[in-house]
């Protein structure tokens, strides 16, 4: 059996939206080192419901780093100190005895907190509604082997589609830029010869919702591509300012 | 009674669907965007609803309880889905894959929608490629298919090993352009808490806020669920943690029956438990199969290193027991022999509930890179939650619950027997039977989606006239209610058990009970001591806070206050059901060898259970089974 840990936790709670948040101090006591972060949370949650205190909010579901739901910045790093990890997938074995963890939520202006390490990243779902898909309808698609793709252009198009929304590169961004997901999605479309007849276009109105929506600029510090668990590379978002640079001459 | 009318069409198998598509009422061009529809939930059945639905013109109100739609557990589907494209030129067709369904299923679905389901399963390929799902492709820039989950073709398409994620997210951007549109309302964080039947048509759906807490009533012309699985009945699950039973459970409380609840699956390739603080279990795909080698030791009790053990005191138990399928046997015979092995005491790792799943041969056959290629995110999450190499040692692996066959009843039309109410994807009942194909649920939930419920639902619409309800209806003030008096009596309880406690109760109930392996003593047993966990729920529950406020416990308490309900109908239509068939293996009906054994006599039905009243016993309706095309016989994978 691995041995237990004795934490302390310095956790961002926070009512609601309008509320003023605050640091709260726990201690989480019989930490079983193959305990995923979450699980963690969950031990300590059950621990304050029995104490009456209410339990922490976290974002979380499938707990095997796909959905893109979870997420909280883990001792200043989003999704925490392992590299390609959601939040989930990260294991108490890479803490130690006695540790103190700071964890707080996503901290920018487009994704207000609802509650403790919960916000609102509903302007994600806002961006896509802008262009974030081929407008093709039920039932009109040609024969799938009508189209050829390169394997090159469609192992880079399944980089950049494995992005799963979860904003840490937006966390992770001192300007707060929502670049590398915006950049992940018009470069997963742009690449396939099916998603061209829409790329310029797709990339000036999804970019113009993004400034809209209170993201920041980028300012090449490449920590979107250094906090993402998914490895998206920061060339989608030069494919991203090709395709709108292209689009704005139109 | 119920009465279940199949409206299965006439004519041959092949032509049914085609048939019944150029007979059924059309809803005139310029009148859909006076229906209105109402589509619960976001995964592959229910994005590709909303999403065709809008497209062809209907007001579609969309709602689901994550943050996105975009979250639904669908995403987190691995392997691939199928399609009878033949581009392998090994010999598939709509007929074989038709045929596999319904065997694979051990003749418990329904034959005319497996044949349309295979029929359809091109037109999602067709339709994903178009809309940039990324499948992997050959150099050549053609489609690559891969065998899959126990099929003798090569029929399966993928996206690497995410692709759930891509097709759902194919599905979402669908949706996201009729957001786009303005056809489509989206309500994130909006959970389902009662379904609003006047005169007993399906009429609208009372939600919660879940950030707000509000209580708001919804009417519609028809109403979709599209809710997925019950998986989390048994606590530890392959579901994501927001996964449950509510809005099908509403619709069974409000007369919807709901069919052979027993049929659940329990998938073979997933990390074992290892402690009991432990919240979900994580599948690796099954697509590991084609290459790892299922293995234990010949002795019981043998705490021997894996590579300490020679190969001559190894039982490669399912290539020696299934020499034709070997390793790639349906999911209901991996995970039944892996429990029987492991209730032998031959079962390894520090709890001995696991098996070995070993690579070495594969490695020593086509290299390390090949394996790596074909599987390297599996052993990357295999490390990341194990901390041990699967390159190195053999991989540890038991089964887990995953995926739920049994579901609401519906008709050909994918209309539960409530009019108005429509059910899709794994919430239904109707195409895998007792057991399920791998990669066919995906084909499943976009086929209800993209190309079935689309032109079904129409039939209905086009036979009532639209906006016949309006929320300010007393129904809907009484059911707001209702679900009012529901949250405020679990905030009142103020006792000193947590919801999770509870949950893992039920789930330690379910999984000895009503799990791999079922007789009638222990399922007695589970229904005399599942009421008493509901009673102490009722007393004994420690939820904080308030009801309009995001309270997550208070979400959590609301799920499993139904699905401990709910459970104890899964356990009756266990009790009720004496035959053994696909995922359900009832003890006292095996064969000689150990195996399943169906009994056609007194079983070939659905079983569909109709809501009597609280306390009282539910009623059982009967569809029965009739098999034109693939003829009864018992499975063999030997």
């Amino acid at each position: 059996m691995e041995q237990t840990m004795k934490l302390t936790l310095k956790v961002w709670r926070q009512k609601d939206k309008n509320a003023k948040g605050a640091f709260e101090s726990y201690q989480a006591d019989n930490i079983d080192a193959a305990m995923s972060f979450l699980e963690m949370l969950d031990v300590v949650n059950e621990k304050l419901t029995k104490e009456g205190i209410e339990p922490i909010a976290f974002d979380h579901d499938c707990r095997e780093g796909i959905c893109g739901m979870c997420g909280a910045v883990v001792n200043g790093r989003p999704h925490g100190p392992r590299k390609e990890t959601t939040l989930c997938q990260l294991h108490m074995r890479h803490f130690q005895n006695n540790d103190t963890i700071t964890i707080e939520p996503w901290r920018a202006k487009a994704f207000p907190v609802i509650r403790d390490l919960a916000v609102d990243r509903s302007a994600f779902d806002r961006i896509l509604a802008k262009g974030g898909y081929i407008s093709v309808k039920t039932g009109c698609a040609p024969d799938a082997s009508v189209m050829l793709v390169s394997r090159e252009n469609s192992e880079l198009a399944m980089d950049a589609a494995a992005c799963i929304g979860c904003g840490a590169c937006v966390a992770g961004c001192p300007n707060a830029s929502a670049m590398l997901f915006v950049g992940g999605k018009i470069s997963h479309l742009g690449l396939l010869p099916q998603g061209r007849i829409e790329a310029k276009k797709r990339a000036v109105n999804m970019v113009k919702k993004m400034d809209d929506e209170g993201f920041g600029a980028c300012s090449n510090e490449y920590e979107c591509q250094a906090v993402c668990p998914k490895k998206l590379s920061v060339s989608n978002i030069a494919r991203m300012n090709r395709d709108y640079i292209l689009g704005s001459a139109d | 009674m119920a009465t279940l009318n199949s409206k299965i069409p006439d004519g041959p198998m092949k032509d049914k669907w085609t048939s019944h598509k150029s007979k059924i009422k059309l809803v005139n061009a310029a009148n859909k965007r006076k229906y209105h529809i109402i589509v619960v939930g976001t995964g592959l059945a229910g994005a590709s609803a909303a999403a065709s639905l809008s497209e062809l013109g209907y007001n579609v109100n969309v709602f689901c309880i994550q943050d996105s739609p975009r979250r639904a557990h669908s995403i987190a589907a691995q392997g691939g889905i199928n399609a009878a494209k033949n581009y392998p030129n090994d010999g598939d067709s709509i007929m074989r894959l038709f045929y596999d369904t319904v065997k694979g299923g051990d003749f418990r679905s329904r034959e005319a929608n497996v044949h349309r389901l295979a029929e359809v399963s091109n037109n999602i390929i067709d339709q994903c490629v178009a809309q940039g799902v990324p499948f992997g492709r050959e150099y050549a820039g053609y489609l690559d298919n891969r065998s899959f989950g126990g099929a003798q073709v090569s029929r399966t398409f993928y996206a690497r090993g995410q692709t759930g994620q891509q097709l759902l997210l194919g599905a979402y951007s669908a949706l996201m352009k009729e957001v786009g549109r303005g056809t489509v309302k989206m309500y994130p964080r909006m959970e389902m808490l009662e379904l609003v039947v006047i005169d007993g048509v399906a009429r609208g759906i009372v939600v919660r806020n879940s950030v707000t807490g509000e209580i708001s009533s919804h009417a519609a012309d028809a109403v979709v669920l599209a809710t997925g699985g019950y998986a989390n009945v048994f606590y530890l699950s392959t579901n994501a943690k927001a996964c449950n039973v509510t809005a099908a459970w509403r619709a069974y409380k409000k007369g919807a029956t709901f069919a052979n609840p027993c049929y659940t699956q329990i998938h073979p390739t997933c990390i074992p438990v290892h402690g009991d603080y432990q919240s979900k279990l994580t599948l690796m795909s099954e697509s590991l199969r084609n290459d790892g080698r299922v293995w234990v030791p010949k002795k019981a009790g043998d705490k021997r290193k894996p590579s300490e053990i020679p190969q001559e005191e190894r039982d490669y138990y399912l290539e020696r027991k299934y020499p034709s399928f070997g390793n790639l046997v349906p999911r209901d015979l991996a995970s039944r022999n892996a429990k029987f092995v492991s209730d032998e005491g031959k079962g390894v790792g520090q709890t001995g509930m696991a098996v070995y799943l070993d690579f070495a041969d594969s490695i020593a056959r086509l290299g390390k890179k090949v394996i790596e290629e074909r599987y390297g995110n599996l052993f990357d999450m295999y490390e990341c939650i194990t901390g041990s190499n699967g390159y190195q040692e053999p991989m540890m692996i038991y089964p887990a619950p995953h995926y739920s066959m049994g579901g609401l009843w519906v008709d050909y039309n994918l209309m539960s027997n409530l009019p108005g109410l429509f059910v899709i994807g794994e919430a239904n009942f109707s195409d895998h039977g007792a057991n399920r194909l791998g990669a066919s649920a995906l084909m499943q939930g976009l086929a209800d989606g993209y190309f079935v419920l689309p032109y079904t639902i129409g039939d209905y619409l086009a036979g009532s006239s639209w906006g016949k309800t309006a929320v300010n209806h007393a129904a809907f003030t009484e059911a707001e209610q209702q679900v009012k008096e529901r949250i405020q009596k679990l905030l009142n309880i103020k006792g000193k058990k947590t919801v999770a406690e509870f949950h893992r109760q039920l789930g330690r109930i379910m999984w000895n009970k009503c799990g791999m392996s079922r007789n009638e003593k222990g399922l007695k047993e589970a229904l005399e001591e599942i009421p008493k966990v509901r009673e102490e729920f009722s007393k004994n529950l420690a939820l904080l806070g308030s009801g309009n406020e995001l309270n997550q416990s208070l979400d959590n308490a609301l799920r499993v206050s139904e699905l401990m309900e709910f459970s104890e109908l899964l356990v009756r239509d266990a009790l009720y059901r004496k035959e053994s068939c696909g995922g359900h293996f009832r003890e006292e009906s095996q064969t000689p060898e150990g195996e399943a054994q169906r009994d056609d006599e007194k079983f070939c039905h659905v079983g569909a259970w109709e809501y009597k009243g609280a306390g009282q016993t539910p009623t059982l309706n009967v569809e029965p089974l009739e098999f034109q095309e693939v003829h009864l016989a018992q499975r063999s994978y030997k």
